[in-house]
C-alpha cells in the first residue's frame, strides 16, 4: 500500500513539474494523458489478460478500482481536495476525460413516507460511435456498457428495474418515472443495418450484466413507438425505426438485480453514497427502483465535441408504517441502516439534498444536523428548496465522522398535494371471452388544456379492436389528433397505439378499447396460466404547465419587468406517468390431455373416414349365410376321403 | 308457386328485422359457434376502421376477409343488415330455383327409365310422385331462411351467408346448363375460401352430363370439355385474385386469408375439430397434423367423385356437408346450407337407418353449446373438455348423419337395379349387407 501511495505521490509530482515546466496547453494535456494512461494501465494490467467474457472483466475491473481506490483513500485527501482550489483553474484547463459525480434527494413524502432517490453520473468525453474510433482504454466509465456501447452502436440507452408501483396521488412526481418490472428502451445508430438483429443481441448481452431476464424480450414484446419517446441526448433522430422499447412488466426486481447494477459504480458499494444501498433494507420499501441512461451530451456549452453520460439512477420510497413503524421521524439510518462517513473518492462532487420546501421556517419537521447549504431550483415545475449535504468537505461529518440527517415531525402537514397529470387503468367486463381496457387520465390544472401522448403496448392474445377505441372527456368525445395504430400479428408482434389527446382543464378523460382473450397453444402458456397474463403500463407523455407558472401574481420574488410572459423553460416541464399494468386472464385448455384430445379427435375423423370408406368401397350384397365351421370341416375331411360333400 | 316462396320470404325477413332490433343481436354476433374468426362482422368493421387509419387491413391479424368483401362493405357497410337479409333471400330463392330445376330433370329421367322398363316391376313404391315432389324447392327455401341456424348466422352478420349465396348461385348456374357462369361463381367461392375447390368435381360431372358427354378418359370429347371448364375456372379465379390485388394493391391478403385457413393460427373455440387439437397438440407435430387435416377436407372429392358419377347433385350435397364439418374455421351457418338439401332427398327416408339418434344428438348439442361455453368461460365452473366434448359430438352426430344419407341413397340405387324385395337362393328373404 506504502509503495502504491509513493508511485501516487510520484506521479502527482510529474504533473506538477510538468505544468510548471510547459506553458502551451497541447503539452499540458499529452501529460495528463499519459498520467491517467499509466494509472489506468496499472487498473486494468492485471486484468488486460483475461478473456473477453464481459461480466468477467467487469467484476475484476471493479475489483482494481476498488484498491485503487482504497489507495488513494490512503493518500491523505487534503492533497485532492484541499490543494484543489488553489490549482482549480490550471487543473480544469485541460479537463480530465471523465468525471462522477453522486447525488442524493431525500423527499419526505405527504403520506409520510420518504423517498431516497441516487443519481450517480459519470461523464466521458470520448465518441466511440465514429469511424472506427473504438475505445479501449476505461477509467471511470464501466467497461462492461462502454463495450456493448460500441459493439451494438448504441445511441441512447434506458433500462430500469422497478419494483412496486409508484403511487402518483399519494407521493407526487418521481424525478425519473419508470414502470413496474424492467423497461428497456434504445435508440441505435442511424448507420445501423439490421436493428432488430442488434437489438436481439443487445438485450441477451443486457440480460447478462444485469442478470435480469431481458432476453425474454423478443419481437413479441418490442415495439417502436413513433412519437412517445424521443431521444434525451444529442442528436434529434425522428426515425423511429432505429428506436425500439420493450418491457416486461412480470420482471421480479431483486438482489441478484443491485448487485451487478452497484458493480457499475466507480466505488462500487465501498465508499460514497452507495455504501447505504444494502438490498436487505432496499427491498424492504413500498417502492424500489433501479436505472441505467446512457446518452450522448454536449461536453461543453458550444457543443463542439460530444460526451457520453451514464447515469445510474436509484429511487426507494420506505413506508411510514413498515420500515418507519409509524413513527414520523426519518434518518439515514433507520432507512438504510447506515450512515454516511466519506464521499467517493472519484467523485468530482458528491451531495445529499433533503427537500426542506414545505418546511418554511422550520414549522412542520427538525432537520438535524442543520446545513447551512441551501440551494434553490425549480424541479418538475415546482421551485424546491433543499438543504445540501456537501460530502467532499470534511465539516459535513461533524464530531462524529460520520452524517446522519435526522427529520423529526413537529406536526402533522395538512395539505395534500395534487399532482396536475396523473392516470390509473384497469380492465372491465366479466368472462374470459371479451374485456375492456379503460385508461382515465386525469388533468387536474385549474384552467390550462395540455395534449398528452398516450402508448399502448398491449399483447397479440388480447386481440384490440380499434374501432371500439373511444376517448371521452367531460362526457363528450374528444377525437384523437393524431392515431397511430399498428395491429399485433399472432405470435409474432404487439399491438401499439399511440394517440396525441388533447386534456380539457380539471378533467378526467378516459380512453376505452374493447379487446377478445385469444386461447393460446398449451406450450405457450405460462407455468401459472391461472395467475394472468401482464400487459405493460400504458405510457403517458405531456408537457405539463408547470406549477411556477401557474402562479401569475408571484410579483413579490420577481422584477415586474420580467414576470408578464411565462418564460419559456418555466412555463411547461416534460412529464412522464406509468399507469398500473394490467392482469388479464385467458381462457385456458386442459393442460393434462394433450393424448387424450389427439386421441378423441382423430378417433371422430376416423370415425367420419371409416364410415366413407365403407360405402365407398364397398357394395351391398345379399347376406348369404355362410356354412357353419363344423360342417366346412366334415367337408374337409370328406374331400380328403373323397367321399361326396354334405 | 311463386306467393309460397315469397310469403316464406316476408316471414324470414321479418324474423332477422325483428332480431337485428332487439338486442338479442348483440349477444348472437358474440357467439364462437355463429362467428369465427374468419366471418365475424366485428373483424370486418375492423377491417374498414383500419383501412380509414390508413393502415392495411391485412397488416394485422384480425381481419381474414377478402379484398373483395371489404370494398363490398366499404360501400354497403351502413345498410349491411339489409345486405345480409338480402343475401340469404338470394340463396335462398337459387337453392329453390335450382331443385325446381333437378326435380324437373329427375322426373324426367325416371319417366325415360320407365318407359324403358329399366326399373324391376317391385320398385314401383320408390317411384317419386309430381305430388311429392312439388313442394320439395319451397322446403329447400324454408329449411335455408327459417333454419335457426340461418337466422342466427344472418343476426350476427357473418360473412359465411355471402359464401353460402356464392356456392348457391354456382349449384343454380350448373343446374341450369351454363358452364361459364358456374366456373365464375366456382372460382369466386374458391377465392372466398378455398374450400370449395373441390365442388370442380361435382360441377364438372353435371355439365358432362347434361352435354351427354360420357365420362370417359379416353374420349376426346370428355377431355376437351374438362379443359375447357377448367381453363374458365382458372381464369376467372386468376382475373378475381388480380382485381383484388389491383384493389389493395399488394399480395398481403394471401398469407392473411388462405394462409389463415390453411395453418389455423387462430385457436379460439368453434364447433369444429380443429381448434382444441391444434391448442393441445405437441409443437413438433403440428405440421404434421396440419396437413393430415387438411388433407382430410380434399380427400373425399376424388373416391366420391368415382362412386357418384351418375349423380353430381348428390354429390354437391356431399362435398358441402364435408367442407362444414372438416374445414378449419366452420360455424354453423356452413351446416345450414347443407341441412337446406335435405328435403331434397325426402324418398331417401325410409333407408335412413339411425336419423332419430342423430337429431336428437344435433339438437341436444345446439342447446348444450351455449350452457356449456357458460360454464367455462363465465362461470369457471367448467373447463375446456366440457366444450371441446360437445363439438365432437356434434361433429360425430354431422357425420352420422351425412353418411346415413350416403347409406340411404346408394341403398336406394341398389334396389333401383336389384328390386325392392330381395331373396336369397332358398328362396328366403334376404337382408342388403355392405360387403
Amino acid at each position: 500500500m506504502a509503495a502504491l501511495g509513493c508511485k501516487w505521490d510520484a506521479l502527482f509530482v510529474l504533473a506538477l513539474a510538468s505544468l510548471m515546466l510547459s506553458c502551451k496547453g497541447d503539452d499540458l494535456k499529452k501529460s495528463n494523458d499519459y498520467t491517467e494512461s499509466v494509472s489506468g494501465g496499472e487498473q486494468s494490467n492485471p486484468h488486460a489478460v483475461k478473456a473477453d467474457d464481459l461480466q468477467q472483466n467487469e467484476a475484476d475491473g471493479h475489483e482494481g478500482e476498488e484498491r485503487d481506490g482504497g489507495g488513494r483513500q490512503w493518500q491523505p485527501t487534503g492533497v485532492w481536495m484541499g490543494e484543489g482550489p488553489e490549482h482549480g483553474e490550471t487543473f480544469t484547463a485541460p479537463p480530465s476525460k471523465d468525471q462522477f459525480q453522486e447525488e442524493m434527494v431525500l423527499r419526505p413524502l405527504h403520506s409520510g413516507d420518504i423517498y431516497a432517490s441516487f443519481q450517480f453520473r459519470t461523464q466521458w468525453d470520448t465518441d466511440f460511435l465514429h469511424d472506427g474510433n473504438k475505445a479501449s482504454h476505461y477509467r471511470l466509465f464501466p467497461k462492461s456498457l462502454g463495450q456493448v456501447l460500441s459493439k451494438f452502436s448504441v445511441r441512447e440507452l434506458h433500462i430500469s428495474f422497478t419494483q412496486g408501483y409508484w403511487r402518483t396521488m399519494q407521493w407526487g412526481q418521481p424525478f425519473i418515472p419508470s414502470p413496474p418490472g424492467a423497461e428497456l428502451w434504445v435508440w441505435f445508430h442511424h448507420t445501423v443495418m439490421d436493428v432488430d438483429e442488434n437489438w436481439k443481441e443487445l438485450t441477451n448481452v443486457l440480460s447478462g450484466i444485469f442478470c435480469a431476464s431481458l432476453n425474454f424480450i423478443d419481437s413479441t414484446n418490442t415495439v417502436e413507438p413513433s412519437a412517445s419517446f424521443k431521444p434525451l441526448g444529442l442528436g434529434n433522430a425522428t426515425d423511429h425505426r432505429f428506436l425500439r422499447y420493450a418491457t416486461l412488466p412480470r420482471e421480479i426486481v431483486c438482489t441478484e438485480n443491485l448487485t451487478p447494477w452497484k458493480k457499475l459504480l466507480p466505488c462500487g458499494s465501498k465508499a460514497g453514497l452507495a455504501v447505504l444501498m444494502k438490498s436487505e433494507k432496499l427491498f424492504h420499501s413500498s417502492f424500489h427502483s433501479q436505472a441505467v441512461h446512457i446518452r450522448p451530451i454536449c461536453k461543453d456549452w458550444q457543443c463542439t465535441s460530444t460526451s457520453w453520460e451514464l447515469r445510474q439512477t436509484l429511487n426507494v420510497v420506505f413506508d411510514l408504517y413498515t420500515s418507519g413503524q409509524g413513527k414520523k421521524e426519518w434518518s439515514l439510518f433507520k432507512m438504510f441502516s447506515r450512515t454516511l462517513t466519506e464521499a467517493c473518492p472519484l467523485a468530482s462532487s458528491s451531495k445529499v439534498y433533503v427537500d426542506v420546501t414545505d418546511n418554511k421556517g422550520g414549522e412542520l419537521f427538525d432537520l438535524t444536523p442543520a446545513s447551512p447549504l441551501v440551494s434553490t431550483a425549480v424541479v418538475l415545475g415546482d421551485r424546491r428548496t433543499y438543504s445540501v449535504y456537501d460530502l467532499t468537505k470534511k465539516e459535513t461529518f461533524g464530531q462524529l465522522r460520520s452524517l446522519n440527517p435526522l427529520l423529526r415531525w413537529k406536526r402533522e402537514s395538512d395539505e395534500m398535494l395534487r399532482p396536475l397529470l396523473h392516470a390509473e387503468r384497469y380492465v372491465s367486463g366479466f368472462g374470459l371471452q371479451t374485456g375492456e381496457i379503460h385508461t382515465c387520465i386525469y388533468n387536474n390544472h385549474p384552467y390550462r388544456a395540455y395534449p398528452v401522448l398516450l402508448l399502448d403496448t398491449v399483447p397479440w392474445y388480447l386481440r384490440l379492436y380499434v374501432h371500439t377505441l373511444t376517448v371521452t372527456s367531460k362526457m363528450h368525445e374528444n377525437k384523437p389528433s393524431y392515431i397511430h395504430y399498428q395491429p399485433s400479428k399472432d405470435r409474432v408482434r404487439p399491438h401499439l397505439l399511440e394517440m396525441l389527446v388533447q386534456l380539457p382543464p380539471h378533467s378526467v378523460t378516459e380512453v376505452t378499447v374493447q379487446f377478445e382473450r385469444a386461447l393460446l397453444k398449451w406450450t405457450e402458456y405460462t407455468p401459472d396460466p391461472n395467475h394472468g397474463f401482464y400487459v405493460g403500463s400504458s405510457v403517458i407523455s405531456a408537457l405539463v404547465p408547470s406549477i411556477v407558472a401557474m402562479d401569475t401574481n408571484s410579483t413579490h420574488e420577481r422584477p415586474l419587468f420580467s414576470s408578464f410572459f411565462p418564460t419559456k423553460e418555466e412555463s411547461s416541464y416534460f412529464m412522464r406517468v406509468y399507469t398500473e399494468p394490467l392482469l388479464v386472464n385467458l381462457p385456458t385448455p386442459d393442460f393434462s390431455m394433450p393424448y387424450n384430445v389427439i386421441c378423441l379427435t382423430c378417433t371422430v375423423v376416423a370415425v367420419g373416414y371409416g364410415s366413407f370408406y365403407n360405402l365407398l368401397t364397398r357394395t351391398f350384397q345379399v347376406d348369404e349365410p355362410s356354412t357353419p365351421l363344423a360342417k366346412r370341416l366334415a367337408n374337409v375331411i370328406r374331400r380328403l376321403r373323397g367321399v361326396p360333400l354334405l | 308457386m311463386a306467393a309460397p316462396l315469397t310469403l316464406v320470404l316476408i316471414l324470414a325477413v321479418t324474423i332477422r328485422a325483428v332480431l337485428f332490433r332487439s338486442s338479442l343481436a348483440e349477444l348472437i354476433s358474440e357467439r364462437v359457434e355463429v362467428v369465427s374468426p374468419l366471418n365475424a362482422w366485428k373483424r370486418v368493421v375492423e377491417g374498414l376502421a383500419l383501412l380509414d387509419l390508413g393502415v392495411s387491413p391485412y397488416s394485422g391479424d384480425v381481419f381474414h376477409e377478402t379484398p373483395l368483401v371489404i370494398y363490398l362493405f366499404h360501400f354497403v357497410v351502413d345498410y349491411a343488415d339489409i345486405v345480409f337479409m338480402i343475401v340469404d333471400g338470394i340463396t335462398a330463392v337459387a337453392l329453390y330455383l335450382a331443385v325446381q330445376d333437378y326435380n324437373k330433370n329427375v322426373f324426367r329421367k325416371q319417366k325415360f327409365a320407365l318407359e324403358a322398363e329399366r326399373y324391376p316391376h317391385d320398385c314401383l313404391e320408390l317411384m317419386r310422385s309430381p305430388k311429392e315432389m312439388h313442394y320439395i324447392p319451397l322446403k329447400v327455401a324454408m329449411f335455408y331462411l327459417l333454419n335457426p341456424f340461418t337466422i342466427l348466422s344472418c343476426v350476427a352478420k357473418s360473412t359465411c351467408g355471402l359464401n353460402n349465396a356464392v356456392v348457391a348461385i354456382f349449384i343454380l348456374s350448373t343446374l341450369k346448363g351454363s358452364a361459364l357462369l358456374s366456373a365464375i361463381f366456382l372460382a369466386l367461392a374458391t377465392y372466398q375460401s378455398i374450400y370449395p375447390l373441390t365442388l370442380f368435381a361435382p360441377g364438372l360431372l353435371f355439365l358432362l352430363q347434361r352435354l351427354y358427354i360420357p365420362v370417359n378418359p379416353c374420349r376426346s370429347s370428355f377431355w376437351l370439355f374438362t379443359v375447357q371448364y377448367a381453363v374458365m375456372f382458372v381464369g376467372s379465379l386468376l382475373v378475381i385474385v388480380c382485381l383484388s390485388f389491383f384493389l389493395l394493391g399488394s399480395w398481403d391478403f394471401i398469407p392473411s386469408v388462405y394462409g389463415f385457413i390453411l395453418s389455423v393460427p387462430d385457436l379460439t373455440p368453434n364447433i369444429g375439430l380443429f381448434w382444441y387439437f391444434f391448442a393441445e397438440m405437441f409443437e413438433h407435430f403440428r405440421f404434421f397434423f396440419i396437413c393430415v387435416f387438411q388433407i382430410n377436407v380434399f380427400f373425399y372429392t376424388i373416391p366420391l367423385s368415382v362412386k357418384l358419377k351418375e349423380h353430381p347433385v348428390f354429390l354437391i350435397f356431399m362435398q358441402i356437408a364435408i367442407i362444414s364439418i372438416f374445414k378449419s374455421y366452420p360455424t354453423v351457418g356452413d351446416m345450414a346450407l347443407y341441412m337446406a338439401f335435405l328435403p331434397v332427398w325426402n324418398h331417401l327416408y325410409r333407408f335412413l337407418r339411425n336419423i332419430f339418434l342423430v337429431s336428437c344428438v344435433l339438437l341436444a348439442c345446439t342447446a348444450l353449446f351455449p350452457v356449456l361455453w357458460h360454464l367455462w368461460i363465465y362461470a369457471g365452473s367448467a373447463n375446456s373438455n366440457f366444450y371441446y366434448a360437445i363439438t365432437l359430438l356434434f361433429n360425430v352426430g354431422q357425420i352420422l348423419l351425412v353418411s346415413d344419407y350416403f347409406y340411404a341413397y346408394l341403398r336406394r340405387e341398389h334396389h333401383l337395379s336389384q328390386g325392392l324385395y330381395l331373396r336369397r337362393k332358398d328362396g328366403s328373404e334376404a337382408t342388403l349387407v355392405l360387403k
